[in-house]
């Protein structure tokens, strides 16, 4: 029998394309696999299954009829349950939306509609949070650890990928939700720039911060993923108007031209050395690698994080205005609209705590909002970012300040919204990010980030690839799920 | 003395587009509840809007048939507040940066001028089925422009004629259907005495509630103020079986909208190419065809007036002109008779200018009476055929024949032997009477002129009955 465990895409693509190997098998093995470990992690919110094999049974009838496939078509996949799909419950683990299944599929979805769909990933109620603890599905437990977080909001997402469940997933990051989380479990999560992939049918968090992308074990895989799921889309406003590079080339290149630059105040405050540590390491091993290492500066952290909650929860607030009572949610009934309003909404505790900030923060009292301030502290940010990206090609920092913490330890929201520091200039400033992994630290995985000019996911890719060709991080698997 | 109110008006003008504002949802009035509906109008998660380009041409043109000044950049916002019919909780217009600026609309009473022009999206509908409420999202996403006048208007006649100029306006560039009853024109007015506090009036749907609603503030604000009472800031909605205003809620409560610059648009880019292609489909608008109309065809400036009120109107008379017809008569046939059935048969469709123009020569040479002419026009509306085809089919052509008007008259006097008295004895009306029984007898076919002849020449000849 196969492995698939740390089977690339590209290999499982090579199989079915040969015909040793078919769809059903290996969308049978995820299946079981991820069913078996739904009691341990609770990763899933919905699994999928006759949809799956459905699809899987499509594809390989396809294939016997000689039929020219997309190069994922057959590899399973998850995706976060904010990422509608038509006919699927698509929860964004909130009761709020108990009941709802979309009418249409998210164009991320349909430009994966050869790759059966395991099911829908469990992750923070909304997206608000950096722990999967907020689902009203119930916490998703880490891989390597199941008493502690996955990270979030993508946790689920970042799980099954690191459990061995899927091949790879997408995730929506909009200050970290899929970077923070593969961090934590030890796998591969790639932010696309701003306008790189539809939003269109994503349950949005925060509009203007929001990108869907892939998880998946290594840079090489994401690259795949990317390819399928970027490009302009006539349903989405804000999507780029540019053609897509292609993503498989960029690896074919090293990193001997590029200048990487190391935001000093970053790596000198971080509260956990061992994660410093070893993000520099990774630095001189990419200097080996013919990359020229500098030392940058990029302050701002306290404006950081405050201009993310005021404009995240602005626009939390705003998009999620539309779960009034009136058509979702278990409906309140009483004779007066307003406690109608009032009463029907079963928003979690975080949900309402974002709310309240998010409603407040546009509010105009005398003057300016705090969502303008946010505005201009986003700009300020953003700017300081590109004058960086004159002088070097790539940011290469910690992913997360810290490591998957445990579910049991009561974190306060600042410090729950801390983890997410390192993460958020990307989102302000619509950058392309990814975090891979590059080191331990009790068992547990450390994972760095890189950041690129917007639309250079290329950079990434090269940056990242070389990276794992001389690292085997990503290939470590935790003990508890041996495959 | 009768008080000076400070009346501002707010118009929702429903755009003449075939697809709604963000999705391509049709347009279309009357459908069946919920059937033009998507996930974008009805606000389902994850949906996104995308501006309908049509939209934006036509209120382009609103904005420069009224005179605005287009801005090169506009933007979208969403405005929130919680309401049934509100499908996503907020309500994307423009706020901040609207589409034009400026404007005014000239009235009998002078010209009014406008603040701004937006472009926003139309809520749902809530129906109330006796103990239950439901909504139609049908018009839910339909474009609307808002247009907002300065506090320039001083009565509620003014009002009114405002609203007829701002409807004259918006008909002739072919913006709006402007049909009130089908909510595309909704107005809400803005109101307050010297010294008081000012009243919205929201969701006014005829000229007739602008009006009596308006009168109705002005005079009982003027008695609270009279009494030495203050009038409070207010929200009203008019109360037409009850003929008075109702309070919704009191302004100090006014709602924070929190509005939030729409995160999944893009500003919308006007550049000075497409204002001047706009500006040149423009078509030639009521005031100054009017003036035109003097300088070109003779007609009286009041002719000019009732002659632009219309674009079909007026476009009718210039094409009947040029098939031949000389302008004043044309311009009496239209204002007249055709005016008249038009009204009469609540008829759309006039007949066409070239058997208008057809009619007005048959009439010049005499070969068609007044009256018969009246008759062929009426069946030109009815049937939409040419007067010549009515006439040769109905033989209304006018009847000159004297030995044949002669045994007409004969048979009248004979069988009226009183008015033939009564005029033999001086009454010189009589004549007029036995003239139209003659008239009547013919079919309105007979030569007035020779019918008159004949029947003073046979009138003379009778004995005096005593
Ligand atoms: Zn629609």
């Amino acid at each position: 029998m196969i492995k698939f465990g740390l089977m690339s895409l590209r290999r499982m693509a090579e199989l079915l394309q040969s015909g040793k190997l078919m769809a059903r098998e290996l969308t049978e093995h995820y299946l079981d696999r991820s069913e078996s470990l739904q009691g341990k992690f609770n990763a899933y919110i919905t699994i999928t299954r006759d949809r799956a094999l459905k699809t899987a049974d499509q594809v390989d009838e396809l294939r016997r009829q000689g039929r020219e496939l997309s190069t994922l078509a057959g590899i399973p996949m998850a995706l976060k349950d904010n990422i509608s799909t038509q006919g699927v419950a698509t929860t964004c683990a909130s009761k709020v939306l108990a009941g709802y299944i979309p009418p249409f599929d998210a164009t991320a979805v349909k430009k994966l509609a050869d790759s059966p769909l395991l099911g829908k990933a469990n992750m923070d109620e909304f997206a608000m949070g950096s722990s999967s603890l907020t689902s009203a599905f119930g916490p998703v437990g880490n891989p390597w650890d199941r008493k502690r977080s996955p990270g979030g909001s993508s946790g689920g997402s970042a799980a099954v990928v690191a459990a061995g469940c899927a091949p790879f997933s997408l995730g929506s990051d909009t200050g970290g939700s899929i970077r923070q989380p593969a961090a934590f479990c030890g796998v591969t999560g790639f932010k696309p720039s701003f306008g790189r992939v539809s939003r269109k049918g994503l349950l949005p968090l925060a509009s203007s911060l929001d990108q869907i992308g892939p998880i998946a074990r290594s840079v090489e895989d994401c690259a795949l993923v990317l390819q399928a799921i970027c490009g302009h889309d006539p349903g989405d406003s804000t999507s780029a108007r540019l053609p897509v590079p292609d993503f498989a080339a960029a690896l074919r290149e090293d990193v001997s031209d590029l200048a990487i630059g190391l935001p000093e105040e970053i790596l000198d405050n971080c509260p956990d050395s061992r994660i410093s540590a070893a993000v520099e390491a990774a630095a001189r091993e990419l200097e080996g690698a013919g990359a020229k290492i500098s030392r940058v500066s990029m302050p701002y952290e306290r404006e950081t994080l405050a201009a993310y909650m005021l404009i995240a929860t602005a626009e939390g607030a705003s998009n999620l205005a539309r779960y009034d009572g009136v058509a979702y949610g278990c409906r309140h009934t009483s004779p007066s609209w307003e406690e109608m309003y009032t009463g029907s909404r079963v928003f979690g505790e975080e949900v309402r705590r974002r709310l309240m900030l998010g409603t407040f923060s546009l509010s105009a009292g005398s003057g300016c909002s705090s969502y303008e301030l946010g505005q201009r502290a986003r700009q300020k940010i953003s700017s300081h970012l590109a004058k960086l990206f004159a002088e070097v090609d790539l940011l290469l920092l910690p992913a997360a300040p810290f490591v998957a913490f445990r579910l049991d330890e009561e974190l306060d929201p600042l410090t729950m919204y801390y983890n997410d520091i390192y993460a958020i200039p990307a989102n302000l400033a619509g950058l392309p990010a990814m975090s891979v992994p590059c080191g331990e630290k009790g068992g547990l995985p450390v994972g760095m980030q890189m950041m690129a000019p917007r639309f250079r996911e290329d950079l990434l890719l090269r940056a990242g690839y070389t990276w794992q060709r001389r690292t085997d991080w990503h290939l470590r698997c935790p003990r508890e799920v041996e495959q | 003395m009768k008080a000076e109110g400070v009346i501002g008006l707010e118009v929702h003008v429903q755009l003449l587009t075939k697809e709604k504002l963000f999705c391509t949802c049709p347009t279309d009035f009357g459908a069946g509840a919920n059937t033009r509906v998507c996930p974008v109008c009805l606000g389902l998660p994850g949906s996104l809007p995308v501006l309908n380009p049509e939209a934006v041409t036509v209120a382009l043109r609103a904005a420069l048939a009224l005179g605005c000044t287009v801005n090169n950049i506009s933007r979208f916002d969403r405005k929130h507040y919680f309401y049934p019919d509100l499908p996503k909780g907020y309500q994307i217009t423009q706020h901040q940066h609207p589409l034009a600026q400026g404007g005014r609309v000239d009235t009998p009473f002078g010209s009014v001028d406008l603040d701004r022009l937006h472009l926003e999206e139309d809520a749902g509908k809530l129906m109330h089925t006796g103990e239950s409420t439901l909504i139609d999202f049908n018009r839910s996403g339909l474009p609307l422009v808002e247009i907002v006048t300065g506090p320039c208007l001083t009565s509620a006649s003014q009002a009114r004629a405002f609203l007829e100029s701002l409807r004259q306006v918006l008909l002739y560039a072919n913006i709006s259907d402007c049909r009130m009853e089908e909510g595309s024109l909704r107005c809400d007015a803005n109101i307050s005495l010297r010294g008081g506090g000012r009243t919205e009036i929201k969701n006014l749907n005829s000229f007739k509630a602008v009006e009596r609603s308006l009168e109705f503030e002005i005079a009982r604000q003027s008695r609270m103020l009279a009494q030495g009472e203050t009038v409070p800031v207010q929200t009203l909605r008019w109360d037409e079986t009850q003929a008075r205003t109702v309070p919704m809620r009191p302004k100090e409560m006014a709602l924070d909208y929190r509005y939030l610059l729409e995160p999944d648009l893009l500003p919308l880019v006007i550049d000075a190419e497409i204002v001047d292609r706009a500006r040149e489909d423009l078509p030639e608008l009521p005031r100054p065809r009017a003036a035109r109309f003097i300088k070109e065809y003779g007609l009286s400036p009041q002719n000019a007036a009732v002659l632009t009120l219309t674009r079909e109107m007026a476009d009718c008379f210039e094409q009947v002109v040029a098939a031949g017809a000389a302008p004043r008569p044309a311009a009496n046939l239209l204002q007249g008779e055709v005016s008249r059935l038009i009204n009469q048969g609540g008829k759309q469709s006039l007949p066409s200018p070239h058997s208008l123009a057809e009619l007005l020569a048959l009439q010049e040479q005499g070969s068609i009476s007044v009256t018969a002419a009246k008759e062929v026009l009426a069946q030109m509306f009815a049937s939409g055929q040419s007067a010549d085809s009515i006439l040769s089919r109905n033989s209304l052509s006018q009847l000159s024949d004297r030995h044949a008007l002669e045994n007409l008259a004969q048979a009248v006097i004979a069988n009226n032997p009183n008015p033939v008295a009564d005029y033999l004895g001086g009454k010189k009306q009589a004549f007029g009477y036995l003239m139209g029984l003659a008239m009547k007898e013919s079919g309105g076919r007979a030569n007035p002129g020779l019918l008159k002849e004949i029947m003073v020449q046979l009138l003379t000849k009778q004995p005096i009955n005593k």
